[in-house]
Formats: C-alpha cells, structure tokens, sequence
C-alpha cells in the first residue's frame, strides 16, 4: 500500500515538472490591483500578493536577484523588494511617473524612465543618489543597458525614437527615429544588435550599434487577424539567441523570430494583450504576462507551445524571474 | 486552459466565420444594405494593401549636422459665436483648439530638437468681427503655408479656394459638415475632426451591437442638426437601425437652468418626448445645445439619450485613459488649467501631423508634404492604440471613435468588433471609398 503510495507520489511529482526539475520564483506585477503576485515555477501557485505603491509596471531583478525593483508611476516612487522576506524594503526616489527601468550588468547603477518628464533618471543602486538625468523624447518607456555597460537606451514613445546615451558621460550620442510609439529596446547578448519594438508601427526595428542605424524591419503577418492589431510590445531572446519573441498585444500572441533570418517562425496564442515576457535564466519557460485575461501563460521554449496558464492580479504587465 | 496552440486558430476562424453567417443574416432580414461590397470571409490572408507600409525612402537620419529648420505652422481661427453650456455650472471655454496645439508644438520642438529641426506656431486667430480670409491672404504672401484651420465651413472654403492657397495644407479641426468631404471637397483640405457619418456609424455600431436597433430621433432645427440626422439616416439603412419617429424639438430654447429652472424643464421634456412609437433609445441632434441636455432621465419612457448628449461619439473625452492618454490628459490640464476638449485634441494633432509630417519625410514644401501624408509611410500615433493616417478619397483622417462624454467613464469605443471590411475595420465609420462622392478639383 505505502509502495504504491509512494510510487503514485513520485509520479505525479515529476509529471509536475520534468527533469531537471529546478525553483524559480515568478514575479509579475499588477499595474491595477497594485500588488506583485508571486507565484512559484514548480506548483504556479501564487504563494504571495505584495502590496506596493500605486500603478507598478516595470518590475527588474537586481543581478544578484537580491533585490526586486518596482516602478510605481502613479505613487511617483520606485518599491525596493527584499526577495528573501517578500517584503518592501526601501524606496528609490525615482523622480516622477517612473515607467520601466534597467539595471546595468554590474549591479551598481539602475536607469529610470521617467515617463511624464520626458527624463532619463540614473542612480546609485545602494544609495539611491541621482547621478545624473538626460533629456530624451516625449513620453519615455522602454529602457535598457547593453551588456557591456556602456550605452543605455531609452524609447520616448511621442517621438517615436531610441535615445542612445553613452553611460560614463551621461550623455546622448544619437537618437534613431523608428515606428510609432517604441515601447521596448533590448540587445541581443553579444551585444551586436539592438532590437526596438514599435506598438502602433507594428514593426520592430534592428539597429546596428557601430552605426546607430536602422538595418532591418521586422513584419508580422496572421491569417485572420486585422493587420492593425499586431503590435509588437516586449521583446525576450531565447538562451541561445537563436530565436526572439515579441509580445503582439491586442493580437494575442508572441511571434517567435529567428534572429539570423529575421522572419517570423511561429505565433503562440496566449491570453489577452500579452504586453511583456521573460524567460527563465535557464531558458526553458518563457512567461507571458496578460493584461486583459488577468493572467500568466507558460509557453515551453523548445516545443513553442503554451503549456498553462496562470491567474495572477489584475491588469499583470511586466514579469521577473528569479533562480 | 489552453489547448495545443494549432487547434485555436482555426476555431477562432470557425467563430469568425459564424459571426459573419449571423450579421449577413441579420442584414439580409432587416432589408438593410451593408454599402461596402460582400465581404471576404475573415479567414483568408489581408490584402497585400493592408500590410503595414514601406519605411519611406527620406527619413533622415539621426545626425548633429543637419541643418536647422525654422518651418511655420499657422492655427488660424476667429473668435467665432459659441452657445455657452447648458449649466451655469461650467465654465465658457474660449481658447478650445489653440491650448491642444500650444502642446503639440512645445513636443514638436522637443522632439525636433534631437533631428535639428524647430517649428514655429504662428497664432492668427482674429476677433469675432475680423476678416479671417483677409488674414489668411496675408499669411499665404510669403508663400504656400501648413495651416491647421479652426473655422466654420463657408470660412474654411473661401480660404481653400484662394488662389494663392491652392498648395498649401489645411487640416479642419472644427468642423463636421457632411459636404466637405463630400460634394465641397476640395484637395488642399485634410480633415483631422470626425465627419456627421463617422459620428453617426460610431453610435449605430453600438446600438446595433447592444440590439437597440429603434431610435426615436429627436432635432433641432439648425442646418448641422439636419446635417447629423441625415447621417443617422443613411447609418440607420447601413446597419439595420430603424428610426421609429423624427421630430423636431418645438419648445422655445430651454433657459439656462437657474435656481427654479428645473420643475418647468421636468415637466417639459416628457411632454417633448411622449407619444413616440416603441424605441430603445433617443437619438439627440441638438448642436446649439438648447435642450439636448435636458433629455437624460427626463424622457417620456425610459430611454438612454444617445447623439449630440447624452452619450456621444467623440475624437476626445476627458475621461478617456487608454493607450497612453492620460500624458495628454496631463499634459493639457497642466497647461491649460482645464481638461482637454475634443478640439483641443484635433488642433494637437493638426499639428503633430504637420511636424511629423516634416520630420519623417524630410521635406520642407506644403507640396511635398502633402504627398507624404497620403503615402504609405504616414501612420500617426493619437493614443487611440492603431496608427492613424488619412483616406486618399475624402481627405478624411480614419480614426476610431469613442463614446462618452456624458459619462464618467467612456462607455466603448468604434468600430466594434463583429463588423467587418475588406481592408481596414476603421473604414466602416463615414463614406467608404466605393461611396464617396467628393471628386478633388
């Protein structure tokens, strides 16, 4: 009888998850509810609801996965998490309607997009001491550090451009006109490409960082779907950098891009206005946040299919991992 | 629960396709005619035109040498008659238009500043007994001119058709009259508000999605009024609405509401709204807000007031939150001291369609820039979550449109999902190309 019960247990313990089985902790914050759900990588269960300040949206992990950074654009501050208590534990004064932010791979500076300032805040990660701020286009979102750390991007989303800045001078060096509304910049891991998502353009653009110029216009095309309602909005690379997703908001799906090619492979149906994504450091899952279906979808990177989705808070918007 | 990702695209076409079964039959019983052609089904590819546009071939690229450019854009407008608001409450607004491209300016030079390329708004807004085709003429001296006109159609006209306006740029951010995009229409024109028939479909969409379909429309007697309840009309053949009764509101104009006011205005509106024939809403056409405002809960029979109050069909409403407005909304209460109205919201695109129009296709000439707004690589962005841009047989810019302003919230927003277009749902709202009959001279 035990035997059994312990066999019976054993199956259903690795049909949970399949070897290696490992923990990640998912933290997707709630742009209305204003809360962070928790949910565990092994049972997607949300085991907590943290309360932050109002209207979180960007949501970036520390390097060392210490720390949990939250912008709270209508509380006007930036929520520090403690991800050993789960709780806040200090404040960053980000300056005013903080959007989304990026850490530098160091650790030591995070970049803030300050959306109704049209400011480029950075700080001192540990003293929280403002180091400087770079005027960029009307309405600035999307944020990002390359990984060598020394240039930062910010997307304004009224210009429609990508503001390159140099990092030790604090200082613009190009500014690149894209699509309407850029939400998001990300780099690939070598560094050689920057990638920039245009919402209502509906393209992402390449950019090449010798040049600083538009090299490549990536389309979306779904049988069905009015053209209009493919938006691309958060972009993640696969481990390998062999594949890019986007999320496609009103759309309701992530367009898987093989990145040598630059055409689009596959679309994965997931909840409602998938806004933003991220994989898991090992690159397996990839976590889809759906705004409009109150929900998390897991897609499994090597079969492109979406294995499950998960209830989280209202409005989710941006998704962090941590190992 | 997901299922495998294949399974659901095809019944999402399923779905499609029986919601296209389910509106032609609707259409087919009511004896309404759709005006665009029989639309293909949902499932097959968009056409190679609806894919998005080609990066046009001069944006110029991000350097610190180019050259800076001072390039003028004129609000031109006079300090025409307004009806004041119902409510002694409210405040009389007279800097509608100008405050919403006061903004776009001050982010059109923001923006500018990183391309090397500044703009200049020059204001010519004359007094209410000024000549304001004479300021035009002044203006057009020093050559053709982007105009963003905030004028009343014989006015907007009597500029277009100076010869010295004819490659010039005037973007109406005023005016709905149905026969400017139409018969009046005129190639030096683009109009950035909604047309009567963009407004009317917007409202029909709804009601026909709520199954309201009997409307009891009641009128005024202005010429706009009758302008808007022929759009009614032609939306009502459109999408299987019947308009139960029209009558025109026969009271003398209601008193601005005072402090005894309200026991005559309670007694009066059943009386201007009873005996009708069975409706499910009362469709308003009230533009010198005489009595319009009245209507809400004071009908004969309880009714939603839908129209020029009640809940309306507008380019801007102060509660609107969506796809990054609330930096608008912010933006224009901060400067303005009051929250942005629906043509403050045209007069900041008529601008931002101007500088954006100069800085993504690098040209610097009225004529130039004109062609670049009605190419492919023109789609704005105006917080409205699709790209807008202009339709090349009215001149008419295709927006969505949302429903509010009597409401606290905004209640939707059209085109609504269900109908359907061969091209570009937003084509549903006012004259579709195969219906126009504007012909540019």
């Amino acid at each position: 009888m035990i035997r059994q019960t312990s066999t019976a247990a054993l199956a259903a313990f690795s049909l949970l998850c399949a070897a290696p089985c490992y923990a990640v902790t998912i933290f997707v914050s709630n742009e209305k509810d204003n809360t962070i759900s928790v949910v565990d990588g092994n049972t997607l269960e949300v085991t907590k609801t943290i309360k932050v300040a109002r209207r979180p949206r960007g949501i970036v992990l520390s390097p060392d996965y210490k720390e949990l950074f939250v912008a709270a654009g209508d509380g006007d501050i930036m929520d520090v998490i403690d991800t050993k208590t789960l709780e806040v534990s200090r404040h960053l004064e980000s300056g005013p309607d903080p959007e989304l932010m990026a850490i530098d791979p160091k650790g030591e500076r995070i970049y803030i997009a300050n959306e109704d300032d049209s400011l480029v805040t950075i700080m001192d990660i540990k003293s929280s001491e403002v180091l400087g701020e770079v005027p960029v286009g009307v309405e600035p979102e999307g944020m990002v550090v390359s990984p060598d750390g020394k240039i930062a991007v910010a997307t304004s989303e009224s210009t429609s451009m990508a503001h390159i800045i140099d990092t030790e001078k604090m200082k613009l060096i190009a500014n690149v006109l894209v699509d309407s509304r850029p939400r998001e910049a990300k780099f690939t891991a070598d560094g050689k490409e920057l990638w920039v998502s245009s919402e209502v353009g509906g393209t992402i653009s390449v950019i090449d960082p010798a040049t600083w110029k538009v090299v490549k216009k990536i389309r979306f095309q779904v049988p069905g779907v009015r053209p209009e309602l493919l938006q691309p909005v958060g972009i993640e690379f696969s481990k390998d950098g062999k594949l890019a997703f986007t999320a496609l908001g009103p759309a309701n799906r992530v367009a898987v891009i093989d990145t040598a090619t630059k055409e689009v492979k596959d679309y994965i149906l997931v909840g409602q206005r998938p806004w933003h994504l991220e994989p898991d450091p090992e690159g397996k899952k990839l976590y889809v946040a759906n705004g409009l279906t109150n929900d998390m979808t897991i897609i499994d990177m090597e079969t492109l299919k979406p294995e499950k989705s998960v209830s989280v808070g209202r409005l989710p918007w941006g998704v962090a991992i941590m190992p | 629960m997901l299922s495998s990702s294949v399974r659901r695209p095809r019944r999402a076409i399923h779905l499609l396709a029986g919601v296209t079964a389910c509106l032609l039959t609707i259409f087919l019983v009511t004896g309404a005619s759709v005006a665009e052609e029989p639309q293909a089904t949902p499932a097959g590819p968009p056409p190679a035109a609806a894919t998005p546009p080609a990066a046009p071939a001069a944006v110029p690229a991000a350097s610190a040498e180019m050259p800076k450019i001072k390039l003028p854009i004129v609000y031109l407008g006079k300090e025409y008659d307004e009806p004041p608001p119902l409510s002694y409450a409210e405040p009389i607004i007279r800097d509608k238009g100008i405050q919403g491209a006061r903004l776009s300016i001050k982010e059109a030079n923001q923006s500018g500043a990183f391309v090397g390329r500044a703009f200049d708004l020059e204001e010519a807004i004359v007094p209410a007994n000024g000549d304001v085709v004479a300021k035009a003429k002044e203006i057009l001296k020093h050559g053709d001119a982007l105009i963003v006109a905030d004028l009343t159609a014989p006015d907007l006209l009597a500029v277009a058709d100076l010869p010295e306006a004819k490659n010039s740029i005037l973007l109406n951010v005023r005016v709905s009259d149905e026969a400017l995009r139409q018969e009046q229409c005129r190639s030096n024109i683009f109009h950035v508000i909604p047309d009567w028939a963009m407004r009317a479909d917007a409202i029909a969409q709804y009601l026909i999605w709520k199954k309201w379909p009997r409307w009891f429309v009641l009128r005024g007697d202005s010429p706009a009024d009758k302008d808007f309840v022929a759009q009614v009309q032609r939306a009502a053949k459109r999408y299987g609405g019947k308009i139960v009764e029209e009558r025109v509101y026969s009271f003398p104009p209601g008193a601005r509401n005072l402090d005894s006011g309200h026991q005559q205005i309670q007694g009066q509106m059943p009386m201007a709204t009873e005996g009708a024939p069975e409706h499910d809403v009362l469709w308003v056409a009230d533009t010198d807000e005489a009595f319009g405002d009245y209507l809400p809960f004071r009908t004969y029979t309880p009714r939603p007031v839908v129209g020029t109050q009640g809940m309306q069909a507008l380019a801007w409403d102060p509660s609107y939150t969506e796809y990054g407005a609330m930096s608008f909304q912010n933006a224009m209460r901060k400067l303005a001291k009051r929250p942005p109205t629906e043509r403050d919201y045209a007069g900041w695109l008529g601008v931002r369609i101007l500088a954006d129009g100069v800085m993504r296709s690098g040209k610097n000439t009225a004529p130039e820039v004109k062609a670049f707004l009605l190419s492919d690589g023109f789609n704005l962005e105006g917080f409205k979550g699709l790209a807008l841009n202009f339709r090349d047989w009215d001149h008419q810019m295709r927006q969505p449109i949302l429903l509010g302003g009597g409401t606290r919230t905004v209640v939707s927003k059209s085109p609504q999902e269900g109908f359907l277009h061969e091209t570009n749902l937003t084509d549903t709202l006012g004259f579709d190309k195969p219906e126009t009959k504007c012909k540019f001279r």
